[in-house]
């Protein structure tokens, strides 16, 4: 695996209004790392990764995804770079009217012309990747639980062989046990097919569980640092956030 | 990948077949890989070896396309074994080698007659589970507005005002506009075929009975079904969606209460002044093109609207306004709460709502003059 930098991120500043929401934000993911994005409500976690994602046109500064600058493409160059990833959104963003199977399906036919049965075929192959049962193939997303919406979402995200995996809050809304599940099915994927995996998180239970690195969104900036570096950090919210009452149980977790 | 289109080549060595697969196998070439792989002959009995050392580049769609081939080349007594996997795609291969095979499973399809069926049976029920579910909710809405009576402080007052003004003042503009313009239309139709007998003056005659009796009244609940049912079944749909309404309940607010009464309260009222409003524009408009079509005077076409139509004939149409108005809105709110799930449901129910409201207001209407034509002849 080559360290190569493949999402790059130089001075982002992003501004509701008069309202400015980053100021500088500085980040870099190597191939093949798994960075989390945390911060307190309100901090600007998910615009981040809307704007890494081109959904959210940043006021100043520089996203560059596999070295080519967001914003600065030809539509063919943005197709090309769509393929690259694959976005898991915070409930699943399923779309209603389609099947499982049938949701799985939407990018391959957007990007590809495989004939129906083989993109059928790889659609079944992804959607047991991500842990569903074969059944679930024909279910509608409204016949799903929360969970199993996710990892269908999770199947649509992987359908193309992205090699970025974006994540939107990805165990918010899973009991304990269903969290830790699919926290393990992201770190298998994620070593399995050498994802590089950006996913903004709450859960310091997936902090320790699966993430190289972590930036921490405060006063507008982002501070990056492994697990340990940051815990050591003085800043009150970040060592509130990793001494707080529920970081004990998370950091034991993964000491024993 | 151009050049690279040697995926798969077949060598017979001692009575074994090596199939050797090179090259990058993708997503990108899956579907020229697949075409090739499933053309492929197979000589049957013999064993055979998938060698996969010269893959090049490797992803889960083309490890996919390897397990197929695999799958294919294997039969009940003989697994076809892969030789010379690289570490790197062995992971890969065990992935995928591990899930369940096959396509997707497709929903059941049916013949198309058995479908037809299916779909009349289906449909015939909905209709009638659609009636009783209807009047069901024609009864709690009773009970409740009953229930509200007695006790009068439970009224939402703000709420009704809130929505007469959206469904009554706000659809002046709209039902004026169209009453006027649908009387001009009748004068002119109505004196253009009377002139040939030479009794233009009856088309006061037809104005006015056909405007107050029915055209008016059909045309408000019409716009109205269309304007405010639908918001009704789009406000309380969203609600829905937001669980607000369970909200409401777990917190002891009865949705029927809350959300239909001041509703029903404000279209029951707000509908008959419209009718009037309409009857009042469609006589306007009638009476504008009496005077440039035929010369009829205002003063004589009052003189003579109050010869020639009777009071009973507003009347008619003005008894029909409050009924209209209620089933307008317990069809909104009741498609509204019946929204469940997702935003996709919102739109289903909204549209169901204007469907169903216009159709029942049509119903009631020739029920209506059945009625009428029994009882005054």
């Amino acid at each position: 695996m080559t360290n190569e930098t493949i999402i790059s991120i130089r001075g982002l500043q992003t501004r509701f209004g008069a309202t400015t929401i980053h100021d500088g934000v500085d980040i870099d993911v190597t191939q093949g790392e798994v960075m989390a994005i945390v911060g307190a409500s309100g901090t600007g976690k998910s615009v981040l990764l809307r704007a890494i994602l081109g959904l959210v046109p940043p006021s100043q500064g520089t996203i560059r995804l596999f070295g080519k600058q967001r914003g600065h493409l030809s539509a063919e160059e943005e197709d090309v770079l769509e393929r690259r990833y694959g976005v898991l959104f915070q409930n699943g963003a399923l779309f209603s009217s389609l099947t499982v199977a049938q949701n799985v399906m939407v990018p391959l036919r957007e990007h590809t012309n495989l004939s129906p049965t083989l993109m059928s075929e790889i659609a079944a192959y992804k959607v047991a990747m991500a842990g569903l049962p074969r059944d679930a193939c024909a279910k509608y997303p409204s016949e799903l639980s929360g969970g199993m919406r996710k990892r269908a979402g999770l199947a649509r995200a992987l359908a193309l062989d992205p090699e970025i995996l974006f994540l939107d809050e990805p165990t918010a809304g899973l009991d304990p046990i269903g969290a830790a599940e699919f926290d393990n099915l992201i770190g298998d994927l994620q070593q399995t097919l050498g994802l590089t995996v950006v996913m903004v998180t709450h859960d310091l239970d997936s902090l320790y569980a699966i993430c190289d690195c972590v930036a921490v969104l405060v006063d507008k900036r982002a501070i990056i640092g492994t697990i340990d570096e940051l815990a050591a950090n003085q800043h009150p919210w970040i060592h509130g956030y990793f001494h707080g009452p529920g970081s004990r149980v998370a950091a034991a977790g993964v000491s024993s | 990948m151009a050049g690279a289109t040697n995926w798969i080549t077949t060598r017979q060595s001692g009575g074994v077949t090596e199939v050797h697969l090179s090259g990058h196998w993708s997503l990108e070439d899956a579907g020229q890989i697949d075409a090739i792989a499933s053309n492929m002959e197979i000589t049957g009995s013999e064993a055979a070896v998938l060698d996969v050392g010269a893959i090049e580049y490797l992803d889960t769609a083309g490890a996919w396309l390897v397990e197929k081939l695999r799958r294919r080349l294997s039969s009940a007594e003989h697994t076809v074994p892969l030789r010379n996997v690289k570490p790197d795609h062995s992971v890969l291969l065990n992935l995928i080698g591990g899930l369940a095979d096959g396509p997707a499973a497709e929903p059941p399809s049916y013949s198309a007659l058995s479908a037809i069926a299916e779909r009349t049976g289906r449909a015939t029920m909905d209709v009638l589970a659609e009636a009783a579910d209807l009047l069901n909710f024609l009864g709690l809405a009773t009970v409740t507005s009953f229930r509200t009576l007695m006790r009068p402080s439970r009224f939402r007052l703000t709420s009704f005002v809130h929505h007469l003004e959206q469904v009554g003042l706000n659809a002046l503009p709209i039902v004026g506009l169209l009453s006027f313009l649908i009387g001009v239309v009748l004068a002119y139709q109505g004196a253009d075929q009377l002139r040939r007998f030479g009794a233009e003056i009856y088309t006061v005659n037809l104005l006015g009975i056909s405007m107050l009796r029915e055209m008016a009244i059909l045309l408000t609940a019409i716009i109205v079904a269309g304007r405010s049912g639908s918001a009704f079944t789009a406000q309380i749909g969203t609600m829905q969606v937001n669980e607000e309404v369970d909200a409401m309940r777990t917190i002891g607010l009865d949705p029927m209460e809350v959300l239909v009464l001041p509703r029903a309260a404000a279209l029951l009222v707000a509908l008959p002044l419209l009718a009037v409003y309409a009857d009042l524009m469609g006589l306007a408009g009638g009476a504008l093109m009496s005077l440039f079509v035929l010369d009829i005077s205002f003063t004589q076409f009052t003189e003579r609207l109050k010869e020639v139509v009777p009071i009973w004939a507003f009347w008619v149409g003005l008894i029909k306004a409050p009924v209209f108005g209620f089933v307008i809105a317990l069809i909104g709110c009741r498609e509204g709460l019946k929204v469940q799930g997702s935003a996709d449901s919102v739109g289903r129910q909204t549209t169901r709502s204007v469907v169903v409201s216009i159709f029942l207001v049509i119903v009631i209407d020739a029920v209506f003059s059945i009625f009428f034509s029994a009882v005054w002849v």
